[in-house]
């Protein structure tokens, strides 16, 4: 078989094989992969076995019911087929990560979040079934309410526990296909982290962008977006045009992210969102998946690639804590083209489910010689707020970091051993961070 | 409304293609040889389907000729009618395999020339019965010309499209049309795992292209549209180049 090379969304290349079969029912016993739209090594194969399947061709609905709106499918179903399908009847998946090009088994492994994480929590909170294939090659079903522990352990393991096969969930009934927005201008981190929990109280779905480069005075400017599905009454009838599919035609040399660059986009960004506030009808193609209009983005950061810094200061570090992050950041100059911030509720029962209650913040970063430094330094620092990462997007973090933020992963480590004691299931990352 | 027959439409450009007739209301029929299969890809096109859309399934096997007319007499009941067949079932080997393993050839042999000829013979017999219809059937461009990695399946599918160029000029004004697919290298499960030439196509796009050919009564359509061209070019090559290249 020939060899090649994958490569998350950051683009760093490992040696493998991708093997795409139509039906998952004869798949070897290795990691399973979806759209690779992680970030980081999480869906690359390990040095010693190097081959991963990918599941995107077993993408069959098995039942939908329109009584309760509980969907099950195979693993590889992608979430912009779900929404082609089931948005026009006016349906839409509970939560929703901030591209469409993932799969449902790729949305469990992730335990993704959404803009709504505040009201929903994450994916996996929604999940009423999974069908799997464990490490002895029973196939098995498992949910809140039946193998608990081995539920609890995939969703949100990277898919370490086994073969994610199918996933049953339920949908959503939305009022319209039509999203209501208000943004609104924030001068400094101090203001948006009270406007962020302000916002909370009154919106399902928030979410900040920030301008990393500013310091001083306007340290963490940017802007707010809030937003809700809007009603029959605020919204035209007809089904709102898709985003157009765009694709980077070449890999950008590296001075294209240069620091001035990232500067000038930034400050264009923010001066011109210039109203304080701004309110109006938009759709859900350009509220939830902005980036998903050029298919190949990462292209544009250039022959090393980029990487994703995600990490969660909880509410127990205080109000400081995301000012005290940026200051550690702009000190270290990183400059970050697209800096999210968001609020997030309660911790999920899933072992290693990122979000807890206090504030996200994400960064993307161009690889560069100084990239390895300036993860490890974030790291300390989030270490010292009680923080932690989210494996999805890691790609840098050192083993003694991780171990340190993630007090939980004894616990889903020991019941990772049971189901799959001789690690069959492992990928670059837990190679990297677990030490299998 | 279309009433549409598909062998081979569990997987790959068959699956797209199901997909694309009942999104939009159409009523499919899927054959294929494992009933379990079958099922579940009916579930996915009701799931899927425009309301009121009506999915059967028949089980029939491209290496079973006995099983071609009872499957055909199967939809026709289910789906009240059949204006329409499709097939994209074939079998597919490299040369290198092909070569070493005689059976396998033969069964290729057999099942993408002979056996596909036979089914068509029975669709063809149902459709001009009730007057119009229109069969499309998935050749390649590997039976545009004969090249050195395509020695044997080019071969069974230069017959194929002759077959199909054939009923096009004999039956096209009784009303039967007669669509011939020359795919170029598309990613499926077939082609998973060989190297991906330059202009490589996906299913679902493949699938567009076919819906609209039928749609049209193109008597021969490439996709990717490119491969047109690049087959024209493959097809004006003299002798002594062919040798030589390695495509």
């Amino acid at each position: 078989m020939p060899q090649s090379r994958i490569a998350g969304w950051g683009r760093q290349f490992v040696e493998g094989e991708e093997l795409q079969p139509e039906t998952l029912d004869g798949a070897p016993p290795v990691l399973f992969r979806g759209l690779g739209r992680s970030y980081g090594d999480s869906s690359l194969p390990a040095a010693s076995s190097p081959v991963v399947v990918n599941t995107t061709r077993a993408n069959r609905i098995i039942h939908f019911d329109p009584a309760t709106g509980v969907l099950r499918a195979e693993a590889g179903l992608a979430l912009f087929d779900i929404n082609r399908i089931f948005l026009p009847r006016g349906w839409f998946v509970p939560v929703t990560p901030g591209t469409s090009l993932v799969t449902l088994g790729g949305m469990v492994a992730a335990d993704v979040h959404g803009k709504n994480h505040h009201v929903e929590g994450c994916f996996g909170a929604h999940v009423t079934r999974l069908k799997m294939r464990v490490a002895d090659g029973r196939v098995l079903e498992c949910g809140p309410d039946l193998e608990r522990e081995l539920f609890l352990a995939t969703v949100a393991g990277m898919g370490l526990t086994g073969q994610i096969l199918e996933v049953e969930f339920g949908m959503r009934r939305i009022p319209t296909p039509w999203i209501w927005q208000e943004s609104e201008r924030v001068r400094d981190i101090d203001e948006y982290i009270e406007v962020l929990k302000q916002s909370a109280k009154d919106w399902p779905m928030t979410v900040g962008w920030l301008d990393c480069l500013s310091t001083g005075s306007s340290l963490g400017r940017g802007y707010l977006m809030k937003g809700r599905w809007a009603q029959a009454h605020e919204a035209p009838a007809r089904f709102p045009k898709e985003l157009p599919r765009l694709r980077v035609p070449f890999t950008a040399p590296e001075f294209a992210l240069s620091r001035a660059t990232v500067r000038a986009a930034n400050f264009v960004i923010y001066n011109a969102h210039f109203q304080k506030k701004k309110v109006g009808l938009t759709d859900p193609f350009r509220f939830f998946y902005p980036l998903d209009a050029v298919l190949d983005w990462n292209r544009g950061y250039g022959k090393r690639g980029l990487t994703q810094y995600q990490c969660v200061l909880p509410d127990s570090a205080g109000p400081g804590a995301a000012r005290r992050f940026l200051e550690v950041l702009t000190k270290r100059g990183g400059a970050s083209f697209l800096c999210v911030i968001k609020d997030c509720g309660p911790e999920s029962p899933a072992y290693l489910s990122f979000p807890r209650k206090g504030i996200s913040i994400a960064l993307d970063i161009a690889v560069r010689d100084d990239t390895q430094a300036l993860v490890d330094a974030l790291n300390e620092h989030v270490l010292t707020e009680g923080g932690r990462i989210y494996l999805a997007k890691d790609q840098f973090t050192r083993p003694e970091h991780f171990r340190a933020m993630e007090t939980r992963l004894p616990a889903f480590e020991a019941v990772r051993a049971k189901w799959d004691p001789e690690k069959k299931f492992k990928s670059a990352q837990s190679v990297r961070l677990f030490g299998d | 409304m279309r009433r549409v027959a598909i062998l081979g439409g569990t997987r790959g450009m068959g699956r797209s293609i199901a997909r694309r007739f009942v999104e939009r209301g159409d009523w499919v029929a899927l054959l294929g040889r494992d009933e379990a299969e079958l099922e579940r890809s009916k579930a996915d096109l009701e799931a899927r389907g425009a309301p009121g859309v009506r999915v059967a399934i028949a089980v029939c096997d491209l290496e079973k000729v006995e099983s071609f007319r009872p499957a055909l007499e199967s939809v026709e009941q289910a789906l009240e009618g059949m204006d329409t067949v499709v097939v994209t079932a074939a079998v597919f080997a490299v040369q290198e395999k092909l070569e070493q393993d005689p059976a396998l050839a033969h069964k290729m042999l057999t099942v993408d020339f002979a056996n596909t000829i036979s089914f068509c013979e029975e669709a063809r017999k149902k459709l001009l019965l009730r007057g119009a219809g229109t069969l499309c059937v998935f050749s390649s461009v590997a039976g545009d010309r004969a090249r050195k990695p395509v020695v044997l399946y080019g071969a069974a599918k230069a017959g194929l499209s002759a077959y199909l160029e054939g009923l096009d000029h004999r039956y096209r004004s009784q009303g039967l049309v007669t669509v011939c697919v020359k795919p170029g290298f598309v990613r499926t499960g077939m082609t998973s795992g060989l190297p991906q030439p330059p202009f490589a196509g996906d299913p679902d796009d493949v699938a567009q292209t076919v819906v609209e050919a039928i749609d049209a009564g193109t008597p021969v359509v490439y996709t990717p549209a490119i491969w047109r061209a690049v087959m024209t070019a493959i097809k004006a090559m003299p002798r002594f180049v062919m040798r030589r290249a390695k495509f």
